[in-house]
């Protein structure tokens, strides 16, 4: 897979600067240094990249198209915004990139059984549906919360095959998800495979994660050059682990005269302490293997989170994100449920696109932004996945019941 | 030499097994653990093992998630945990204690700050379930200008490599998981678990000691044949759970408890040198 030129991280052992690393329990070295091996391996291996690169194409349907949301470029007055349209994936959103790859490299190695953490649960779906293809075993943790507020995903995993495990534990989210699936992993690490859903987690995750979403990355830069005859001004994506965002950044890191936006969630404001924007507000620690910007109290207990979108309300982030923050690379900013929810409505109106809560977030940025550009610039937004697992959730916050 | 050292030194001496009793700081609040570990000293416990309670205790089973929960419903801390080891050395200057948790409340606190506090409390290890030694060498400094002890977890996981890069790191005694799972897994597999410990001696020149689903006075006793330390959490830990609305009676109860598994680890004690 093509790599940035003058652009070298994680090293050897998996840190970027002081982020990264690998902070797990004894039981997963061992594991975890022979899923390195292979995910090397395999990502130079050229018939592993085909199947990939055919999985890719028949069975999630990539690439995917850029769409030029004119209607609303023209209503906001000022950039012209390019969607990537992630949405359109089989299942539903970027997720299955990952998982498509991760599949593949766990049946390389011989395991029968796949786990997995979710909080929206398009993680989860993803994870069910390549474990349904290619007969493996799975089981899917998710936070009780998150397991009443994403029940249509909840339903889609057990039609799919999987068990999907009600966690408990903690805030009973994503993060207590994570924790319980490395739990298991930990107890069964012999037959099973651990699919993370994001750039985060120990190495060789947050790499072999983004190399995996890459291709969003790769489409967008040529699909942009061939549309434009140049590269956009500007990328806009979510972040709460990062996935998204690293995989449509990556390939343009290079590229100094591309602007880089992630947008954390600020759930009720940065101020209310409601949120989950840990590059925004803060600060390093250590969590769920690696380094990184965390969510934390004064004594390094991690703090609760909040966001409308399940998929963003998590206390860590992926520890590339934190080395692109401090180098100055990429900027972080945050919007509200709020604001979220309003650029919901509106791309939803003005293009007849429904996005995810998740996606929603940068759209909201891009609202900021785009009227602040001149009509000659371009924003490249990542809409990484689609709006219906959310439907009850807007409609609960209008007083409906569906 | 160390607290520890010295310890297990004088143990191996008089062929006698070590019992560690594990138990979660301020479970269920903060005035029981004092008592609790004179009470656990006094019904044979030969070290201590002081559990940080932390918000993602990633590696434990539910009854030391449950106990973690417990402390931290009424904010035990990091300096609180200090400050028990602190008043609990005002009536026991021997007994060495080890702190064992998770790497994140002693990175906020700072490695130099964390070492400096713990050695002004008393503190003689450290386990840091988290931290393997390719992540802290600046912690393993720190801890040893302060005479720290680092102990390090070796799984059923840890191949030769793994073996001598911990014994290269390692001080004190080396803690063997016994099983692949998390605090208060299943079943034990002795024959398993004697291999791998005469793996790790032939490797590692520090005591051996094995933790980790030992539920009971028989395996207690079992496990005492191959090891040089019982390590025993989630069995005491889930006694505790049991009387979090009497908190007054838990040291009276652990104790008893503990004492059947001395006498069974000394009964093999006997056994094993006849």
């Amino acid at each position: 897979m093509a790599t940035p030129a003058t652009y070298h991280w994680p090293d050897a052992r998996g840190h970027f600067g002081p982020y990264g690393g690998l902070f797990v329990p004894e039981t997963l070295m061992r594991p975890l240094d022979e899923l390195t091996r292979a995910y090397e391996r395999y990502l130079q291996d050229p018939e592993f990249l085909a199947e990939l690169d055919l999985d890719l194409r028949d069975y999630v349907g990539r690439p995917s198209p850029i769409y030029h949301a004119e209607r609303w470029s023209r209503e906001l007055g000022g950039a012209q915004i390019f969607l990537k349209r992630e949405d359109l994936n089989h299942t539903g959103a970027h997720k299955v990139n990952n998982t498509i790859g991760q599949a593949l490299l766990a049946k390389r190695m011989g395991k029968t059984r796949i786990i997995a953490e979710t909080g929206a649960g398009q993680h989860g779906v993803a994870s069910a549906t390549v474990a349904a293809r290619l007969g493996l075993e799975c089981v899917v943790y998710m936070g009780e919360i998150d397991v009443a507020r994403q029940e249509a995903n909840v339903y889609r995993m057990r039609l799919l095959g999987a068990e999907v495990v009600s966690v408990k534990s903690g805030s009973r989210t994503l993060k207590d998800a994570l924790n319980e699936a490395m739990r298991d992993w930990v107890t069964n690490v012999d037959n099973t495979f651990y699919i993370i859903g994001t750039v985060a987690g120990p190495h060789p995750y947050p790499a072999m994660v983004r190399d995996f979403q890459a291709v969003v990355g790769r489409e967008a830069r040529a699909q942009m050059l061939e549309r434009l005859g140049r590269l956009p001004d500007t990328l806009v994506a979510c972040v709460g682990g990062g996935s998204n965002a690293i995989g449509l950044f990556y390939p343009f890191i290079d590229d100094a005269g591309v602007e880089l936006i992630g947008v954390e969630a600020a759930g009720e404001g940065l101020a209310s302490g409601h949120h989950a924007a840990p590059l925004c507000a803060g600060r390093p620690g250590v969590l769920h293997g690696s380094r990184t910007y965390l969510m934390e109290d004064s004594d390094g207990q991690i703090i609760e989170t909040h966001s409308i979108s399940a998929g963003l309300d998590y206390p860590g982030v992926g520890p590339e994100h934190a080395w692109l923050k401090d180098s100055g690379r990429a900027r972080y900013v945050a919007v509200t449920d709020e604001e979220a929810l309003a650029a919901f409505h509106t791309l939803t109106r003005t293009e007849g696109i429904i996005p995810a809560l998740e996606s929603s977030h940068a759209l909201a940025q891009v609202v900021k932004l785009a009227p602040t550009m001149r009509r000659d610039q371009a924003i490249l937004v990542n809409l990484s996945g689609r709006g219906d697992k959310d439907m009850h959730t807007v409609a609960a916050r209008e007083g409906l019941t569906l | 030499m160390s607290r520890i050292a010295g310890r297990f030194a004088d143990l191996a001496a008089r062929g006698r097994t070590a019992l560690i009793p594990f138990v979660t700081a301020g479970d269920p609040d903060l005035a029981t653990t004092v008592p609790l570990m004179h009470a656990m000293v006094a019904s044979g416990a030969d070290l201590i093992e002081l559990g940080v309670p932390f918000s993602d205790p990633m590696a434990d089973g539910p009854v030391i998630q449950r106990a973690s929960e417990r402390a931290l419903a009424h904010h035990t801390r990091l300096r609180d945990v200090l400050d028990l080891v602190s008043r609990f050395r005002e009536r026991d200057p021997v007994t060495p204690v080890i702190l064992m948790g998770y790497l994140n409340p002693i990175e906020i606190l700072g490695y130099a700050a964390f070492a400096d506090q713990a050695r002004a409390a008393g503190v003689d290890g450290i386990l840091v379930v988290d931290a393997p030694p390719e992540e802290s060498g600046e912690l393993v400094t720190c801890l040893h200008q302060a005479g720290i002890d680092l102990v390090y977890l070796l799984a059923p996981t840890s191949d030769e490599t793994r073996i001598r890069t911990i014994g290269a790191v390692a001080s004190g005694f080396v803690y063997y998981v016994s099983v692949k799972g998390v605090t208060g897994a299943g079943h034990l597999d002795l024959t398993a678990v004697d291999a791998k410990v005469a793996e790790i001696r032939h490797l590692i020149d520090l005591p051996v000691g094995v933790g980790f689903g030992i539920k009971d006075a028989e395996t207690a006793g079992q496990v005492a044949r191959l090891a040089d330390a019982v390590i025993v959490g989630s069995a005491i830990v889930g006694r505790i759970e049991a009387l979090t609305m009497k908190p007054e009676l838990i040291p009276a109860a652990i104790g008893d408890f503990l004492a059947g598994l001395r006498a069974a680890i000394d009964a093999s004690d006997r056994s094993g040198r006849s």
